[in-house]
């Protein structure tokens, strides 16, 4: 059964280890590139207020760095669903749109055996070409994620390449957009995919619509997950933060439209690599006033009536400190710590590798019952 | 008849697939030792026994027993059954010799040598991908990976009807030269009687999931008789003779009646019947409606 299943899978085995090598090859290349770079940067010896050397560092990379950045997330995100459509759904509805199940069946071999030889060997594939994908793209990326990290946030740099005027974003890893295309994750989603690809190939005995419904399932999977199941994963952690006016100089700026003078606050919340869950703004008891994140810090966009010039005298710094101390800005934020990557990520790989071994289990013993044409 | 194991013995077998009935009620059963054929009009139920007895569909009701034993057993059950499903299918990215490796990998009686003596006598390149074969090589290809595997049993699912007269004739010989040299029983399904009646030492008629009859073709055809002569109504025949069918002119009649004794009523021409000409007057019966299709069920 292994050496059948073996050479029914050698055309994709050849395709996916051709991609890996090129993959390996690409990276390994432009990898060394980009970590000479981070070690004359002075990053790897920062541990304080290093966002502006995480910026330059992040700004000195090059334009086919940048695309291979981008580009290696996007193949992180495109793997497991592909595996899924191309591996997991032909598996088995394949052999009942030919027939060939009934030559397979009818060998000395029974219908458990070759559902889980097909199943395992196919899945332990997937699986490990994700696992080694995200391998190599991690790798490659960890100068960059570092950096993104150290900056206390998302890092938004002027792009490298000479006439290139756009800006680009890098983030933490544990920013979903990041967090799915790093670490052992991946792995777990090929073999859900993989696992999900085959259970549609059973239910609906067709390949096509097979594939339609792992597409569509998993995309759905994929939004669900990190929006409402990993923050909960693991209990997030909580913390408020005083939000003051600036020492010396107010920033008073007025709003040509509206009217309103907003006013420059600082201390919000700074915990690098953090994922932030929610964040609530409260003036005294009250939640959610008009307080705005901009580029340069919070701003609390109706300045109370002693902050506002007046023609006559200007700011009164004194009256304007207290009538904002009275009102009790702060920042309450719901997060998980940078710490948190691994541990989330070994949590949710868990899980997707669970309910991958529940559809191999589902898909045999429905391919046992013979619910076939 | 003393032996112990059937090659295919049914008890209320049935298979719904939503409200309709595949399948309904089927008891049979077929005697192993003979080369069987199973005729019957399409959608009498032939395929859907055969994919009940191979394991390829599970019952709704009843229990079907392939030589004793059940069609999904295990790797031993699966080894004593061949099987070559309706269409002959093949892994079509897969060569001639990758099959066989295929057949040797999963079938611990495989056959090396008699596989590759079939392919040598076929003159099939083992290189060349099963897609690229015609529909009678790809028959041959499957029977052969039957075969191979040495079974006690072969069943078989209209091999033939999809493939020319000439590729036809030739499955057929190959089959029959196997079956002589292994001595392996053999079940065989097709509404072609005429291939049938060159192969098969039993028959059994299967109308709308009921075995009409069966038994061995020489006894079939020893008690079967046409009878032509003077105008008479069927109920004065007498009552070892059943009427099968019945035609009448002004002053003919015409019967084909099954009896086990000779007819010697001298007013009768009696002629034989051929295997075909059988076959077509039962399914023939069945298609008028007859209000006795349940007396002739009765052939203990």
């Amino acid at each position: 059964m292994i050496w059948l299943t073996c050479r029914q899978f050698r055309p994709q085995a050849i395709t996916a280890a051709g991609a890996l090598i090129v993959m390996a090859i690409v990276l390994a290349v432009t990898g060394h590139g980009v970590g000479s770079a981070y070690t004359s940067s002075r990053l790897p010896a920062c541990h304080a207020n290093c966002a502006t050397i995480a910026s330059n560092f992040v700004d000195s990379i090059g334009s086919f760095d940048h695309v291979l950045y981008f580009g290696s997330i996007l193949l992180m995100y495109l793997a497991p669903p592909l595996m899924g459509l191309f591996w997991g759904a032909p598996l088995i509805a394949r052999e009942f749109e030919a027939g060939t199940h009934r030559i397979a069946w009818n060998q000395s071999v029974t219908r458990t055996r070759w559902a889980f030889v097909k199943l395992g060997l196919v899945g332990l594939a997937a699986a490990a070409t994700a696992g080694l994908l995200s391998l190599m793209v991690t790798w490659w990326a960890s100068p960059i994620d570092h950096a993104a990290s150290l900056a206390g946030g998302s890092v938004q740099a002027a792009a490298g390449g000479v006439g290139v005027h756009s800006t680009w974003f890098v983030e933490t890893w544990l920013e979903p957009a990041i967090f799915a295309a790093r670490g052992v994750a991946p792995l777990g989603y090929a073999a859900f995919a993989f696992a999900l690809g085959v259970t549609a190939g059973v239910l609906l005995r067709r390949t096509l619509p097979a594939m339609a419904v792992t597409l569509v399932v998993f995309a759905v999977i994929q939004v669900v997950v990190p929006n409402a199941v990993r923050p909960h994963l693991l209990p997030p952690a909580h913390a408020t933060v005083p939000l003051n006016i600036q020492n010396g100089s107010i920033h008073v700026s007025t709003n040509a439209g509206s009217g309103l003078s907003g006013i420059q606050l600082t201390g919000s919340f700074a915990k690098p690599g953090a994922w932030v869950l929610s964040q609530v703004f409260y003036a005294g008891r009250r939640a959610d006033p008009d307080i705005i994140i901009t580029s340069s810090g919070p701003e609390l966009m109706m300045a109370p009536q002693a902050c506002i010039p007046t023609p006559g005298s200007g700011i009164r710094p004194a009256d304007c400190r207290n009538a904002l101390a009275v009102m009790h800005l702060r920042q309450s934020v719901t997060y998980q710590p940078a710490s948190r990557f691994w541990p989330l990520q070994c949590i949710e790989t868990g899980i997707y590798l669970l309910l991958a071994a529940g559809l191999g289990w589902a898909c045999a013993w429905q391919v046992r019952r013979r619910r076939t044409p | 008849m003393t032996n112990a194991t059937a090659a295919i013995d049914a008890r209320g077998l049935g298979k719904r697939y939503g409200h309709r009935w595949a399948l309904a009620d089927c008891t049979l059963t077929i005697p192993a030792g003979h080369v069987a054929g199973l005729v019957g009009p399409n959608g009498a139920g032939k395929t859907t026994l055969i994919s009940l007895a191979t394991g390829m569909l599970a019952p709704t009701t009843g229990t079907v027993e392939v030589l004793g034993g059940q069609p999904t057993g295990g790797s031993d059950q699966l080894a004593r059954v061949g099987y070559v499903a309706q269409d002959t299918p093949t892994y079509a990215g897969l060569s001639v010799a990758d099959h066989l490796r295929l057949g040797a990998h999963l079938n611990p009686r495989w056959d090396a040598a008699l596989a590759r003596r079939r392919i040598e006598q076929l003159g099939l390149d083992p290189r060349q991908k099963a897609a690229e074969l015609s529909g009678g090589q790809r028959a041959q290809l499957a029977l052969t990976l039957a075969l191979a595997k040495r079974p006690e049993l072969l069943i078989l699912d209209e091999p033939i009807a999809s493939l020319d007269p000439s590729a036809r004739r030739e499955f057929l010989q190959v089959l029959m030269h196997a079956t002589a040299e292994q001595g392996l029983s053999v079940v065989m399904s097709s509404h072609l009687v005429a291939d049938l009646e060159r192969v098969s030492d039993y028959l059994i008629v299967l109308i709308a999931s009921r075995v009409r009859i069966d038994g061995e073709v020489d006894g079939l055809l020893a008690t079967h008789h046409l009878l032509t002569g003077p105008r008479r109504e069927a109920a004065s025949l007498p009552a070892s003779q059943q009427v099968i069918t019945q035609s009448h002119t002004g002053r003919q009649s015409t019967f084909l009646v099954r009896s086990s004794e000779p007819v010697i009523d001298p007013a009768w021409t009696v002629e034989e019947v051929s295997l075909e000409d059988l076959v077509v007057a039962y399914m023939g019966q069945a298609s008028a409606g007859s209000p006795d299709i349940r007396m002739l069920e009765v052939r203990r």
